[in-house]
């Protein structure tokens, strides 16, 4: 029996991102996003019988980070509960755990949860970029440290560079995806970018990390949380806001080594949940793609076959993703410019956007959203297919 | 003032065989004892077939690079004045990668696909690590 919208995000909540230091560790925060989305659901917090976490690199340490924040909010008699980490993919992951188990009859109301706390006040470190998920997971290659090798980052490199070499693709290319980003960043008031307009100039301008990527070629680093609350769908219609069908649903786990596979999960994830929801490409209004860093984007984006493999470089720089282009991408900014909540920042996006909350960035048909998650160096993978209608 | 030292990588129990073909001047890597399939580095188990019985063969020591970096950011004080500097993935002419620096190229004159043989430099008395230069091709 096909799950296609039988399930539905009926409550969104987002703290403030970025140098936010309201609450000195991501438990705070994780709270606080709970706590909007109940609101903006209209729910009760009596009424959450299901919670799934995905700790951020400072809420590691707690290996049930959901037990902690069961107990830290004080709720009872939960009858699905998990910590989850797949890296970036999780975000989709925890929305689709939740939908199989409301399906299923093992939970109502559950909510997905994602904080971190990186930055500490009152000297913020420099953002060391290339965002938490993958370095955590240490891709064993041995010796790295006596080569110099250190930093998610110079791993991905490593498999931007064989793209590269491989396909032709240029850091024009994947400038072009950081513009494209920022100026929707520039139309979206709470993108940490906001007020900082961006040209390919500046992009090529911007100190070295490890290349090919620049600093503007990797995500930003964030304090906050961000919280999705799934329920039936047919309860999702007795809430406050419009419900956010889900679709369609998969994952995608390639294996193999991706300097020489070059490859996501989204051929695997993309194909089981366009099924699911029963569309094609050409249904897809808006697409909400994991970009922790440029190069993310274009390899997810031909991965789904939205082109031919190889040819995402110049797929993304023809403005086809930026405001007024035909396949709108990371319509909030994304992870490059507006805040860094791993998979949580494009399903946020993709809410707002079906749901026609996307104010001066709205996009103007926003009926099919779709929603990558990316984690470690394309070695996980999510797909969500959202809609406004069932 | 003393220099501080590059990171010196253990030698684990898995990987005693390789540093001590190292101190040889010998590129050695894990051959599994029932497919063959050779990996690098050392691993418990097969991937391919998932044994769990191994040896260690000796290996060419010729590859191509695979992919580079060039690292810019300054992670470790050992790395500070070789800053920018170039890290490499190898891909050995017998199939596993092992990640090296190459000797004797500029960072910005890496290709990828650049052939390369292998050569040792001697850090201390336990640990010899494999560093690779280029090679004329054929």
């Amino acid at each position: 029996m096909s799950l296609r919208a039988k399930c539905a995000i009926a409550g969104l909540g987002a703290t403030r991102m970025g140098r936010n230091f309201d609450h000195s560790s991501a438990i705070g925060f994780a709270v606080e996003a709970v706590e909007l989305a109940l609101a903006d659901a209209g729910l009760e917090r009596t009424e959450l019988d299901g919670l799934l976490v995905n700790p951020g690199v400072t809420w590691m340490t707690n290996p049930m980070a959901s037990f902690d924040l069961q107990q830290a909010m004080g709720l009872v008699d939960l009858s699905l509960t998990a910590t989850m980490n797949l890296g970036g993919a999780t975000a989709g992951a925890m929305v689709m755990h939740a939908a199989q188990a409301i399906d299923a009859g093992m939970a109502n109301v559950v909510a997905c949860v994602f904080a971190d706390a990186p930055l500490k006040p009152p000297r913020p470190e420099s953002a060391r970029k290339g965002g938490g998920s993958a370095a955590a997971y240490g891709f064993a290659r041995g010796l790295e440290g006596a080569y110099g090798l250190f930093g998610v980052s110079a791993q991905y490199a490593f498999v931007a560079r064989r793209y590269m070499h491989k396909f032709g693709a240029t850091n024009d290319h994947l400038g072009a995806v950081a513009v494209a980003e920022r100026q929707w960043a520039n139309l979206n008031p709470a993108a940490q970018f906001h007020d900082q307009p961006l040209t390919l100039a500046d992009y090529h301008n911007s100190r070295w990390i490890a290349e090919p990527f620049h600093l503007l070629d990797c995500c930003l680093v964030s304090n906050g949380g961000l919280c999705v609350i799934v329920t039936s769908a047919e309860r999702a219609r007795s809430l406050r806001k419009p419900p956010v069908y889900i679709l369609g649903m998969g994952q995608g786990h390639p294996g193999g080594d991706p300097i020489e596979t070059l490859v996501s999960g989204a051929p695997i994830a993309g194909r089981m949940a366009f099924k699911m929801a029963g569309i094609e490409l050409s249904d897809i209004d808006l697409a909400e793609i994991y970009d922790c860093y440029t190069f993310t984007v274009m390899v997810t984006l031909e991965d789904y076959g939205f082109c031919g493999k190889g040819e995402g470089g110049p797929f993304v720089a023809d403005g086809r993703i930026a405001p007024g282009g035909a396949l709108p991408v990371n319509t909030g900014g994304g992870q490059l410019s507006s805040f860094y909540m791993w998979g949580m920042t494009p399903v946020c996006e993709a809410i707002i956007q079906v749901r026609g909350e996307g104010r001066e960035r709205q996009v103007k048909k926003h009926d099919i959203a779709l929603v990558s998650g990316n984690g470690g160096i394309l070695s996980t993978h999510s797909t969500l297919v959202l809609g406004a209608r069932a | 003032m003393p220099e501080i030292a590059k990171p010196v990588p253990a030698v684990t129990p898995q990987m005693v065989p390789f540093f001590e073909a190292a101190r040889q001047g010998e590129l050695k890597v894990q051959r599994c004892a029932e497919c063959g399939a050779l990996r690098f580095p050392a691993r418990e188990i097969c991937a391919r077939c998932l044994s769990r019985k191994h040896d260690w063969v000796r290996v060419s020591g010729r590859g191509e690079v695979l992919s580079f970096n060039i690292m810019h950011q300054v992670y470790h004080p050992a790395f500070a004045a070789e800053v920018p500097y170039a890290v490499v993935m190898i891909k050995l002419e017998e199939g596993p990668a092992i990640v090296s620096n190459l000797l004797g190229v500029k960072p910005d004159q890496i290709r990828c696909g650049m052939p390369v043989e292998v050569v040792f430099e001697q850090v201390d008395d336990q640990v010899s690590l494999p560093k690779f230069r280029p090679r004329a091709a054929g």
